[in-house]
């Protein structure tokens, strides 16, 4: 464990550091790269107006996407959701809820030369597929995974 | 009168059936096979030696522990190990049904056969068993899968003191977790840095924090063994934080993480490990499942779900294959895996192995004297508070198995008389000791059932809609299909209600007609449920050992138990249950 890296982060004020990487699916999300397209996909209520309006509907799935999820969330109100693009020329990462209020739950633009690896800590409502959407070269590439959340005991 | 051994043996076979107490350790011995003497007479191996045990549950002394006659196995793992019991499992591992193997393996006949066999178990007799096996086998290691500081009155009152320092003295080298973080994060911390330093070593691999993902333990070890380097790895139980207290835990974080676990065998690869094997408290159809996703692993030697497998289940994956092995519970078995290596320049290669289950018969080993002292020791303080009498009971008192055993039901019972309740809800842990008809049920035999850390008993106003919400959510954990959303716990128990559950339906259609009192329960309308063991902060109750030695001081004498069974769809010809 780096206790030194922990205690100097403690000082300059994590809240504000981690917060930053937080994006809530079940508040309306302020989109961090506002921009044209943003506000309608945010504002979605399902899946499939979501993926349209991020111009993903015919999003195929790839292997090339690792999205790592917990199969089932330790506190379903920080779910930590990370996505690595191995495609090439990865231009957007973006990040879905299926089964949240409002589905997506961020989006993140590469500027050139950006490592497209992402993480993010999401809130569920419920049992859902987590689902991540990524741009590159003009096409959209999907995959996705079940988080289960459950009431939790009862264990062995 | 000279005596052959085929008549010696039918003379045995009569005296069991008979009931007598076969409590000669030679009389016993010359029915395990091999002769008198030769039950645990192991020849060696190889030159790479594993001994493990796991869930013993602070069973520090001999008992007596059934096993399942409900262990279901749905799609894939349908008629495959773990999910066999009782005459199904005899069969698929060509064990003589009446001997003392069937006796340790399955629940057939339990009473009478645990008369005739005696006691398993306890530390004493495992230490010289343990200490027999490492004379034969020099440089052996010797493996704890954890859930080793919980299930007793002793460990609970002196916070895993007593295992602690049982497991330092078996000898233990290295162990893994799962029911110890239930003693909260720091006792955890103290116990891994002061008590095991140099000594034990407790890994994990799988246990992060939450912020940036540091490892919380060491993830793995590197050994030598005659010449021949073996990497242990870690694998603490996944779901820790959901199927027990999180605020126990609050900076630490889980999961199955099977690609950190790949990564981890690569790395002991990479530094010259010729046999890798993972120290698992995954639960064995979790283990199953990883073995054919992480490649490079010699074998698992697993634990949590309790499952008493009597030879390992071969996975065969891109990599080769991996042996997975579960060891049972409660200190009822030991495990000996051997594995020959070749020795010299660029070798290194695995040409063989040999896997065998031991029972640890207390009958059939004498006490470690040195064990036996410390046991002694730890007992003295609580000795009049263990063996007060509750009551007698007339029936036999169990709980493993998927749904309701005899002992939860005897506790659901008391709930719903000594909580006024409706319903009542008691948890599907896999631990506790059985009560054979006629014992007398001591305080130390309900602590068997009870001693948490979170014991508190609660009475809680549901509405049928919740009822069906909880239920369904316990029944995923257990019926899932996919492995990795089971967290190893049996069904909740339930008593006052009756119910229908199809393990084989999605999540939300299993459980049905539910009834009280022969009438469907009523959408809207609330009833009044008890529970215990709830995993919220800042829950308060009873403790559920004083609510249920409060009902067995009363009743002084518990009549068998009519066991409220939910009526099971689609499971008819499952060889995980018999009827």
């Amino acid at each position: 464990m780096n206790v030194t890296r922990r205690n100097i982060l403690k000082h300059l004020g994590t809240g504000g550091a981690l917060a930053a990487l937080v994006v809530s699916g079940l508040m309306r999300p302020i989109a961090a790269f506002a921009g044209q397209w943003s506000k309608p996909s945010f504002e979605s209520k399902d899946m499939a107006a979501a993926m349209k309006n991020l111009d993903a509907a015919a999003a195929v799935d790839s292997k090339d996407i690792v999205l790592t999820a917990p199969a089932i969330a330790e506190n379903g109100a920080v779910v930590p959701v990370s996505v690595v693009s191995n495609i090439p020329n990865t231009t957007r990462i973006s990040i879905l809820v299926e089964k949240n209020p409002f589905p997506l739950a961020g989006s993140f633009e590469m500027t050139e030369g950006a490592l497209p690896d992402v993480g993010v800590r999401l809130k569920f409502s419920q049992t859902s597929n987590v689902r991540a959407v990524v741009f590159a070269g003009g096409k959209a590439y999907m995959t996705q995974k079940e988080v289960k959340v459950t009431a939790g005991g009862c264990g062995g | 009168m000279a005596m052959h051994r085929r008549e010696f043996l039918q003379v045995l076979a009569a005296a069991a059936a008979a009931g007598f107490a076969l409590d000669s350790p030679d009389l016993l011995a010359a029915q395990g096979g091999g002769g008198a003497g030769k039950f645990y007479d192991l020849p060696r191996f190889g030159n790479v030696s594993l001994l493990h045990f796991t869930d013993c549950h602070a069973q520090l002394s001999p008992i007596y522990f059934r096993e399942p006659s409900v262990n279901l196995g749905l799609g894939a793992a349908l008629g495959k190990a773990p999910h066999l019991v009782g005459e199904h499992l005899l069969k698929a591992f060509r064990i003589k049904p009446g001997t003392a193997e069937a006796h340790a393996f399955t629940y057939l006949d339990f009473a009478q056969a645990a008369k005739t066999y005696g006691k398993i178990g306890g530390f004493a007799h495992l230490a010289t068993l343990v200490k027999q096996l490492r004379a034969s086998r020099p440089g052996s290691l010797l493996l704890d899968g954890g859930d080793t500081w919980q299930g007793s009155a002793t460990a609970l009152w002196s916070r895993g003191q007593d295992m602690v320092d049982a497991s330092k003295l078996l000898g233990v080298d290295i162990m893994t977790g799962h029911w110890e973080f239930t003693l909260g994060h720091q006792r955890v911390e103290e116990i891994v840095a002061k008590d095991f330093a140099g000594k034990i070593e407790f890994l994990a691999q799988n246990v992060k924090t939450s912020d940036f993902g540091d490892p919380v333990f060491k993830p793995y070890t590197l050994r030598e063994m005659n010449g021949v380097p073996v990497a242990i790895i870690g694998q603490a139980f996944p779901y820790t934080p959901i199927a027990n207290p999180r605020w126990m835990v609050p900076e630490w974080t889980f999961g199955i993480q099977e690609e950190e676990m790949q990564k981890v065998v690569d790395e002991a690869r990479a530094k010259g490990a010729q046999v890798v094997v993972v120290l698992s408290h995954n639960g064995m159809d979790v283990d199953l499942k990883m073995a054919t996703r992480v490649t490079g692993i010699d074998a698992i030697l697993g634990g949590h779900t309790h499952d008493g497998v009597p030879a390992p289940s071969i996975v065969k994956n891109s990599g080769g294959q991996t042996l997975v092995i579960n060891s049972g519970s409660n200190g009822k078995f030991l495990s000996v895996l051997d594995f020959d290596v070749s020795v010299g320049k660029g070798t290194g290669k695995i040409q063989g192995y040999r896997y065998k289950l031991l029972p640890v018969f207390a009958n059939l080993l004498q006490a470690d004297p040195a064990m036996a002292a410390h046991i002694e020791k730890v007992r003295a303080p609580y000795q009049d508070k263990l063996a007060e009498k509750l009551a007698v009971s007339e029936g036999l008192l169990y709980r493993r198995g998927n749904f309701n055993g005899s002992w939860d039901q005897l506790i659901l019972d008391a709930m719903l008389e000594v909580k006024g309740a409706d319903i009542a809800f008691s948890p599907g842990f896999r631990w506790g000791t059985t009560i054979l008809p006629g014992q007398t049920i001591t305080m130390e035999h309900l602590m068997d059932q009870t001693a948490i850390t979170y014991p508190w008993s609660t009475l809680t106003e549901m509405s049928a809609e919740t009822i069906k919400t909880i239920l369904e959510d316990v029944g995923d954990n257990l019926f899932n299909p996919d492995p990795y959303y089971q967290q190893g716990g049996d069904m909740v128990r339930v008593g006052g209600m009756t119910y229908t559950c199809d393990p084989n339906a999605r999540m939300g259609s299993r459980i049905n007609d539910m009834r009280l009192n022969g009438k469907p329960l009523e959408a809207g309308k609330t009833y009044k449920v008890a529970g215990w063991a709830p995993v919220a902060e800042g829950a308060k109750g009873e403790p559920i050992w004083d609510v249920v030695a409060r009902y067995l001081r009363d009743k002084k004498t518990i009549a068998p138990r009519k066991l409220n069974m939910p009526k099971l769809v689609g499971m008819a010809g499952n060889p995980g249950m018999q009827v």
